[in-house]
């Protein structure tokens, strides 16, 4: 089931974490992630001691404790592969049919969601882990590293997402990004990233094309830029089409000669990463020679391998193809055509591959631009939007929705509220109303898509409005907003007009990651962290519960009359000892008393809803659960 | 506030795109959320909400068609909903038959060529449009939007004809 976050209006946000620390770009990416850092406009990514950029988007849970990130972790595949995940962006926000076998093998012991959480969890290093975690994992990793080399602490970072990642992938990503110790400034698209990173190096003016094509994400996004503006015109993808497809393709094939030869291979886990790990370094392999070999062992019995760059290009030839169908989509979507460009920016790892090149350069008939190394080009950017965000700048980026947001209306059918590449933030409504006479209730359900039907689109959100006053069908009028902040990210509203009551509902989607998920995941990056994890996870958990006191106390002064004298009483010890625990240093017993006095104020703010409802709705019937578009 | 009035534009159909787009430019550096990251949640919430505003007005006016709905809607015409039955017969007939010629175009030259004529048609009635509303003949402007409508719909159901005829060449 999906967990909804019901909001008090106005609520206190959290305050910005260390004013004045350094705030820096970090490309979260399937394969390969980059933390930067910009100064006076000029963005440089962060090395480590041997000068090396990339990290590996690899973590590994060890047997002998501890976690490892990068190449640590991936020095491990071979000898601990229960205990390594890689390619784990691909999960973000996903549930277990989002994954990819290789000869019938998934790479990794799944656990479907539980409970309140329907993102998968993957069995490693014998726990079952959140994606959220894992990836937060990495990013704790990054602002190690820029920690190290900045010689100052990191706190802040404006987070790089495909374009195309839907509303579950980016809350998923600030999930993690917050179990990592990060405010996350802004969400950014990778493309638009990858621009800013561009045209704030040339001063290039017009329309420009991001093709970016990493390990698991294809996003294509057309841009104008224009004297320190960068307008994003439209943008589409694919979330789950990359390098590791390449991959898969090549190891699969492996697979089978095998097979051919006669091993009877028992295919596990090990044998699918050892044969996905030798795919990816001979595809690497055939970017600039023409054949390339590897050897592969299974339980113990080798073979040999070889595959020529024609061969791997007529393999992965429909991927390419797929990306230049979204490509030429979305030109038509802004009203462009492939001449109207005056470059085209290549973004991504995959983007090496020599067949890509080739592609794109004859889509758009011009050369493409890759000055930049393609796997440092988004966190640069990225870095410059950190920069422009914390120390001001004139660059201004104007972004928009990859996806059409909507309601599902009578029979299924998907009314479209907020269209794809609508101008971010964006603030759209709709009325509703009822259907039948005297009907009293109006389920509200929110998706993400393109498609015409329900059922194709992806479910964000549902939540019912309850109470509607006994009209005749079609009298009522409720009001459905839909809000996308400057990072993407969704709010819903509904509210019955009729009656001029502004009680509103508002509902966050909130995908896979229950409260409880978070606390866990906050805990067990304490048990290893150091004292500064420490005291910020204290810090964190103070402010957490300040801004539950104060929700606490608006809805007191308002609606405090709903109480009883006994459960306004226990109410208001359950805060005194929320307020004692504060004053000290645990921040278990914060949590404990902050969660306590949650469950105290549940009846509370579930008779606050009732009630504001049926104001908002006075003289009512039931009847069905049944909506349709008004006119 | 209108969406004219809120990028201080003159409301006419006739737009100057450039002049549109450098008042967008120049009202988002003002109010966008990224100009407001440490500001008070309250200046936030506002920016956040102004930047909205822009983008709803940029985004109706930007494009010829939807600028023309939403300036019949001020002039108090009214308009069937999306996807009703249309009540114009000499419409029904002109829809029908392009929809036949778009069904028998098997090459992308002749989807092309119908596409084309829509495009004329669309630039052709907005023009004509322009002095409807001069005369604020509110009967006639609904009848060219309901046109307009039509063609727009045709031009997307051409371009969905296009991809699956590119598709199925390849």
């Amino acid at each position: 089931m999906t967990l909804l976050e019901i909001h008090e209006p106005g609520e206190t946000p959290l305050p910005h974490a260390g004013e004045g620390s350094l705030a820096v770009g970090i490309d979260l990416g399937t394969t390969n992630s980059v933390v930067a850092i910009a100064r006076d406009g000029t963005p440089a990514a962060l090395h480590d001691e041997t000068g090396m950029a990339l990290v590996p988007s690899v973590v590994a849970y060890p047997d002998a404790g501890g976690v490892l990130v990068g190449d640590e972790a991936r020095a491990l595949v071979s000898s601990e592969p229960r205990n390594v995940v890689a390619s784990i962006k691909r999960l973000m926000g996903r549930g277990a049919a989002d994954l990819h076998a290789v000869a019938g093998v998934l790479p990794y012991e799944v656990e479907p969601g539980t409970g309140e959480t329907d993102m998968v969890k993957l069995r490693i290093g014998g726990r079952a882990r959140s994606p959220v975690e894992i990836s937060a994992e990495i990013l704790k990793a990054l602002r190690a590293r820029a920690e190290a080399a900045l010689e100052k602490p990191v706190e802040r970072a404006v987070i790089t997402v495909p374009a195309y990642f839907d509303d579950a992938a980016r809350t998923a990503t600030r999930d993690a990004a917050r179990v990592a110790g990060l405010e996350v400034l802004r969400l950014v698209n990778e493309p638009t990233a990858a621009a800013l990173a561009y045209g704030l190096d040339k001063g290039s003016e017009g329309l420009y094309a991001v093709y970016d094509l990493g390990g698991g994400t294809f996003d294509f996004s057309l841009l104008r830029l224009e004297k320190g503006v960068f307008q994003v015109l439209a943008t589409g993808g694919d979330t789950a089409l990359g390098g590791d497809d390449f991959d898969r393709t090549i190891a699969e094939r492996m697979l089978d000669e095998r097979k051919r030869d006669g091993l009877a291979d028992q295919i596990d886990e090990t044998a699918v990463k050892a044969a996905l790990s030798l795919s990816r370094h001979m595809k690497e392999q055939l970017s600039d020679r023409d054949q390339t070999s590897g050897r592969l062992e299974v339980a113990g019995v080798p073979s040999f391998h070889t595959l020529t760059r024609e061969e791997f290009d007529a393999m992965v030839e429909t991927y390419v193809a797929r990306t230049l169908e979204i490509s030429r989509s979305v030109l038509a979507d802004a009203g462009m055509v492939a001449a109207d460009i005056e470059g085209v920016v290549l973004v991504g790892g995959s983007t090496r591959v020599p067949l890509v090149r080739t592609k794109v350069a004859g889509m758009i008939g011009k050369p493409p631009l890759t000055d930049i190394d393609p796997d440092e080009v988004v966190a640069l950017g990225a870095a410059l939007q950190a920069e422009a965000l914390t120390g001001g700048g004139d660059t201004l980026l104007l972004d928009v929705t990859p996806l059409s947001l909507g309601l599902e209306t009578m029979g299924g059918i998907v009314e479209k509220i907020v269209p794809r590449n609508t101008p971010i933030p964006a603030q759209l409504a709709q009325d509703f109303t009822t259907y039948q006479d005297g009907q009293s209730a109006m389920s509200i359900h929110v998706v993400q898509g393109e498609r015409e039907m329900v059922a194709d689109c992806r479910s964000l959100a549902r939540f019912e409005l309850l109470g509607i006053p006994a009209m005749t069908a079609g009298a009522a009028r409720i009001r459905v907003s839909f809000a996308v902040d400057a990072d993407g990210l969704l709010t819903v509203a509904a509210e019955e007009r009729t009656t001029g009551v502004a009680q509103r509902i508002e509902v966050k989607p909130s995908y896979g990651l229950s409260h409880e998920d978070m606390a866990d995941m906050l805990y067990d990056s304490m048990d290893n962290a150091e004292v500064d994890m420490n005291l910020r996870l204290l810090t964190e958990a103070r402010v957490e519960a300040r801004r539950g006191i104060l929700a606490l106390e608006a809805a007191l002064a308002k609606d405090g009359k709903l109480l009883s004298g006994d459960e306004r009483a226990a109410i208001d010890a359950g805060r005194v000892r929320l307020e004692t625990a504060m004053d000290g240093e645990s921040r278990d017993e914060i949590n404990a008393a902050a969660e306590a006095l949650e469950t105290l104020s549940k009846p509370f703010a579930e008779r606050r809803m009732d009630r504001g409802i049926r104001e908002a709705l006075s003289g009512m019937s039931m009847g069905d659960l049944e909506s349709r578009v008004g006119e | 506030m209108d969406h004219f009035a809120r990028l201080g534009l003159p409301a006419a159909l006739d737009l100057d795109a450039a002049a549109l787009d450098r008042v967008y430019f120049a009202l988002q550096r003002q109010w966008h959320p990224d100009r407001f990251v440490s500001r008070p949640p309250d200046e936030r919430a506002r920016a956040s909400a102004e930047a909205a505003s822009l983008n709803e007005a940029y985004r109706t006016l930007k494009d010829p068609l939807s600028r023309a709905f939403y300036m019949a809607g001020m002039a108090g015409v009214d308009l069937p909903g999306d996807g009703k039955t249309i009540d114009d017969p000499d419409l029904l007939m002109e829809a029908m038959e392009a929809r036949e010629a778009l069904h028998d175009a098997d090459t992308l030259d002749a989807v092309d060529k119908l596409a084309a004529e829509a495009r004329q048609d669309v630039q052709k009635a907005l023009a004509e449009l322009a002095s409807l509303f001069l005369a604020n003949d509110r009967g006639a402007i609904r009848k060219a939007l309901l046109r307009l409508r039509y063609l727009d719909k045709f031009a997307e159901e051409a371009r969905a004809r296009r991809m699956n005829i590119d598709r199925s060449n390849a």
